[in-house]
């Protein structure tokens, strides 16, 4: 088996609160290749984000991490357990060096009184050591290739001055100009209307054929998922619940929160079917559910079994993987 | 549903003075311009478009919330017609018993300090629709159980409540008063989708039980094809496209409602790359294109469209489409 570019191992994240200490995620593990796009599906709360942030320890000042958590990121023949790292000069490779993230916001990505362009050479000359002349030819290089129009007016531009598309288009021109080797994108269509975010989506696509990267594609929507990712991690409360190539988990859905979420789903290609709400609401993460997080919501849920015990991802196939006592084979 | 409308819009325009400086001319954004939409009583009408479009204008224009600078809208429930325009006083707070506004962002629209019931009482109170304050709660138990909320929660402040019961103490508030037409304004965007389903279920299920007439504005062209019986489609201002659900979703005339219906992301991860899809971005509308507004963006625009601006025709049982050549686009 090659290396793979991240390998994430019993990831634990917990918040202190001024209600006491929360867990956002709980004991998750994945692998990301080189060159793949993983999506990462769930909804408010599901930890999805926060997933994402740690890869780059970004996330707040109370967060810990569990003391099991190896973050290892393989770069240029080094393993790296970003986790680990302390110093902000050591951070700097998980932070724009080996690793690059996108918003969902552009408009509270860029610092409002501070020019894309001045922006953009910034961080090059941070993790590229190149002169501003360097950095500037590259900058515009990179916004033409993302497609914005008048490269050289809008470098000297501010982000108020630019529409919703251009302004992520700029964001991502931004991310990839250190040439990371992963590409974070938290929702990175989801606040712009859907012309837009299918043109978004087709450069994405487009720039990871070009630049060979790895992705990690954050989105609650399904469909846009489906329309981008080689594999896709489907999360709930702070765990996996199934894990799979794209196709097998949004044809063949089993986990009975997969499967509620599809049924939730409207969908335009059959206006008879009825939307099915998965019953209930999400609890909140001060009242965690014992056993298995879905168990407060779930139709299969197994008296006496799901209550008490938390179930563990195993393989359907090789590559599909479900966290449900439900789809457990039965013992021969 | 009977066939006389509820709205009747009438060559309606809402044109907005912005950027009126000392030193700058004024300038006039036409958000909204001369639209013609009859909104049938008991209906279900979906009104979408994307940011820009004008479609929260033309839906607070219904509720007097926005400037009508030409045209008229008359609203008649039976009671006599209503011309909404000239609403001034006694009159309108008459009308605003009729006609409510649901909001998209259940946890700004709901004042932290106040406690559920008072929340949803207020209407009752300041229009003076009851008496006495048992009448009062009286009448919120009954709006809140039809609502399903737990009435044993009425004494609770918003901030114990998720975003669909949250969303529920919405729509509870805007029942209160019994009005017959409710504007929702993408009331299910901000929800997740596990329960964008439940609150959509319950609009179409108050909406039955009461004999309501909604306008339910949408950028998701998904859940309007699955909640609505009628569909508005506007861009830059301007309708381009009405027709009944199944009729717009099942042969879509204008070409951007065709490359809107093309852009939603599908759930099939096979059908990645198909589809029409959209070059540029909506225009300003400070500054529209003249001729039709959508010939920058239109792969089908000839010389005509730049220059004359189509209006809307009739091209079938109830479908209106305002493009010239309509006819000839249809089977390609």
């Amino acid at each position: 088996m090659s290396v793979p570019l991240i390998d994430v191992q019993n990831l634990n994240i917990q918040f202190h609160t001024g209600e006491g200490l929360i867990t956002a995620v709980d004991d998750v593990s994945f692998r990301l290749n080189p060159g793949e796009i993983l999506g990462i599906v769930g909804e408010s709360g599901s930890g999805k984000s926060v997933t994402a942030k740690a890869l780059m320890q970004l996330n707040a000042g109370n967060a810990v991490i569990g003391e099991k958590t190896k973050l290892l990121l393989h770069h240029q023949g080094a393993q790296i357990d970003i986790a680990k790292l302390r110093k902000p000069k050591e951070l700097l490779i998980a932070r724009g060096g080996a690793i690059s993230m996108i918003f969902q916001e552009p408009m509270a990505s860029f610092a409002p009184a501070i020019t894309i362009g001045a922006q953009m050479v910034e961080q090059l000359r941070i993790h590229a050591k190149m002169t501003k002349a360097e950095a500037k030819a590259i900058s515009i290089d990179m916004l033409n290739r993302v497609g914005i129009s008048e490269a050289p007016k809008r470098f000297d531009q501010y982000a108020f001055e630019l529409s919703g598309g251009m302004r992520q288009r700029a964001m991502i021109a931004m991310a990839l100009s250190t040439n990371p080797a992963l590409l974070i994108a938290d929702e990175p269509t989801t606040a712009l209307d859907v012309t837009i975010q299918a043109q978004v989506i087709d450069l994405m696509k487009d720039l990871v054929r070009d630049f060979g990267m790895a992705i990690i594609f954050i989105t609650h929507d399904l469909g846009v998922i489906a329309q981008t990712a080689d594999r896709v991690a489907v999360m709930y409360l702070g765990r996996i619940v199934e894990t799979g190539p794209v196709r097998d988990v949004i044809r063949n859905p089993q986990h009975p929160y997969t499967i509620g979420l599809l049924n939730a789903l409207p969908k335009l290609d059959n206006l008879d079917a009825p939307l099915t709400p998965v019953p209930g609401d999400i609890p909140s993460p001060l009242e965690r559910p014992l056993g298995c997080v879905f168990n407060t919501r779930c139709p299969q849920v197994i008296a006496g079994r799901c209550e008490g015990n938390v179930p563990q991802l195993h393989n359907l196939t090789d590559d599909h993987a479900v966290a449900c006592f439900a789809k457990e084979p039965v013992p021969a | 549903m009977s066939d006389k409308p509820l709205i009747s819009v009438k060559g309606l325009s809402v044109h907005f003075e912005v950027g009126k400086g000392v030193m700058s001319r004024k300038t006039i954004l036409k958000a909204v311009n001369n639209i013609n939409l009859d909104i049938p009583k008991g209906s279900f009408f979906g009104l979408v478009g994307e940011s820009g479009s004008g479609k929260t204008t033309l839906g607070r224009a219904m509720l007097q919330a926005a400037p009508i600078s030409e045209g008229s809208i008359t609203f008649d429930d039976g009671d006599g017609p209503l011309d909404i325009a000239s609403l001034r006083k006694q009159a309108l707070k008459g009308y605003r018993k009729k006609a409510q506004l649901i909001f998209q962002d259940p946890y700004a629209a709901l004042s932290p300090r106040m406690t559920v019931r008072d929340i949803i009482a207020e209407p009752l109170e300041v229009m003076k629709i009851t008496k006495t304050r048992a009448e009062t709660d009286n009448r919120v138990r009954e709006i809140a159980a039809m609502c399903r909320l737990n009435v044993e929660h009425l004494r609770r402040f918003p901030h114990a409540f998720s975003g669909g019961q949250r969303q529920r103490i919405s729509i509870a508030r805007a029942l209160v008063a019994s009005p017959s037409f409710l504007v929702a304004d993408e009331s299910v965007a901000a929800l997740d989708v596990s329960i964008q389903a439940d609150i959509l279920n319950l609009l179409k299920s108050l909406q039955k039980e009461l004999g309501l007439t909604f306008l339910f504005i949408s950028h998701d062209l998904s859940v309007v094809a699955h909640s609505c019986d009628h569909v508005a489609v506007m861009y830059l201002g301007r309708l381009v496209e009405t027709a009944p659900t199944r009729t717009l979703f099942n042969t879509p005339l204008h070409p951007y409602t065709r490359a809107l219906l093309s852009a939603v992301p599908s759930l099939d991860p096979d059908d990645r790359g198909k589809g029409e899809k959209l070059t540029g971005e909506i225009p300003s509308p400070i500054n529209p294109p003249p001729g039709c507004k959508f010939h920058t963006r239109c792969r089908f625009a000839q010389d005509k469209c730049k220059v004359d601006e189509p209006q809307l025709r009739k091209l079938g049982d109830e479908h209106f489409v305002s493009c010239h050549f309509a006819e000839e686009l249809a089977g390609k």
